[in-house]
């Protein structure tokens, strides 16, 4: 997608999913998914601003892997939290994720497939 | 929370989980009556009258995973805080009705904070949601629909990371268009 400024009207939107059109990946083949904690613990600790980070930097790389929320699982102590889910690879869990910790985790762990392991707080391998 | 855009977020969730598909938010900043309300509607499946006593209580949670439901009591508390009240009306099947009042001036009020992207994040989880935004500040006013962004968006959805884009700014040009001297919105 090219770069895109200033996004205001929804002849913007309509001029994007144009553009969108052009592309030939497809969202689903690309196997990623990103979930983000959204209960009332994951927002009290800012989870609203780790999305907004993740959303631009995914759009910044365009880069279409799946955004997602999710309530409370338990781990209140540790939100925000950021769950990455590849296909073929275990599910890891971010503790504590501020937004400008999110450039490194898109680039180290979407991109190269190499998880910050000193940001890990969980792993689930369900393969 | 730091802002009542952030509870309005959780209110939102609270929400989606009781099954809503179409939700209203209302925001009215009425500087000369040194109010501010906040009104957040939903077709969920509703409380009965018993349930929506108790979601008042920091103890009390429809939730199975965890035993404490912390979301209503704070906003609620945050507006005893400045002078104003929280009221939850519901009805089993028909939907839930959550409106928390502040006095606008209030030098505890928190800030209205970043909205555009507590619509945008609400949006990203739940693309398919219907939402009615309405924002009255001072006169004027900004009036937001999924519906006129999902035709335009087509079959491209709002979790699409452009798209989510498009939102966040579009919302937040909304904002800024109706903030006046005096009001809170971005801080």
């Amino acid at each position: 997608m090219s770069e895109t400024r200033t996004l205001r009207s929804l002849d913007d939107l309509r001029r994007l999913r144009e553009e969108a059109h052009r592309e030939i990946r497809v969202r689903e083949a690309t196997g990623t998914k990103i979930i983000v904690g959204m209960g009332t613990c994951g927002i009290a600790a800012g989870a609203r601003e780790v999305m907004r980070a993740v959303m631009d930097e995914l759009a910044a790389r365009n880069i279409e892997a799946h955004v997602t929320t999710v309530g409370c699982i338990g781990m209140c102590a540790q939100e925000p939290l950021v769950d990455i889910v590849q296909a073929g690879a275990s599910r890891i869990t971010y503790g504590k994720v501020k937004p400008e910790m999110v450039p490194r985790i898109i680039a180290e762990h979407l991109v190269q497939g190499q998880p910050v392991e000193e940001w890990v707080v969980g792993q689930t391998t369900s393969f | 929370m730091r802002e009542l855009s952030e509870h309005i977020l959780d209110v939102l969730y609270n929400a989606v989980e009781a099954g809503a598909r179409r939700v209203q938010v209302s925001i009215t900043e009425d500087l000369r009556a040194d109010r501010l309300q906040i009104t957040v509607t939903d077709d969920g499946r509703g409380l009965t009258a018993a349930e929506a006593r108790k979601v008042l209580d920091p103890f009390y949670t429809t939730r199975a995973t965890r035993h404490v439901g912390l979301g209503i009591p704070l906003l609620a508390e945050a507006a005893r805080a400045c002078e104003g009240d929280l009221s939850v009306h519901s009805q089993p099947g028909v939907g839930t009705t959550v409106t928390a009042w502040f006095r606008h001036s209030h030098v505890d009020r928190q800030p209205l904070g970043d909205l555009a992207t507590t619509l945008m994040t609400i949006l990203v989880g739940q693309p398919e949601l219907e939402l009615e935004y309405h924002h009255e500040c001072d006169g004027r006013s900004f009036h937001f629909s999924t519906a006129q962004a999902r035709e335009a968006a087509g079959d491209l959805s709002f979790s699409h990371p452009a798209v989510a884009r498009w939102l966040r700014e579009y919302l937040a040009e909304g904002e800024r268009s109706i903030q006046t001297e005096g009001a809170t919105g971005d801080e």
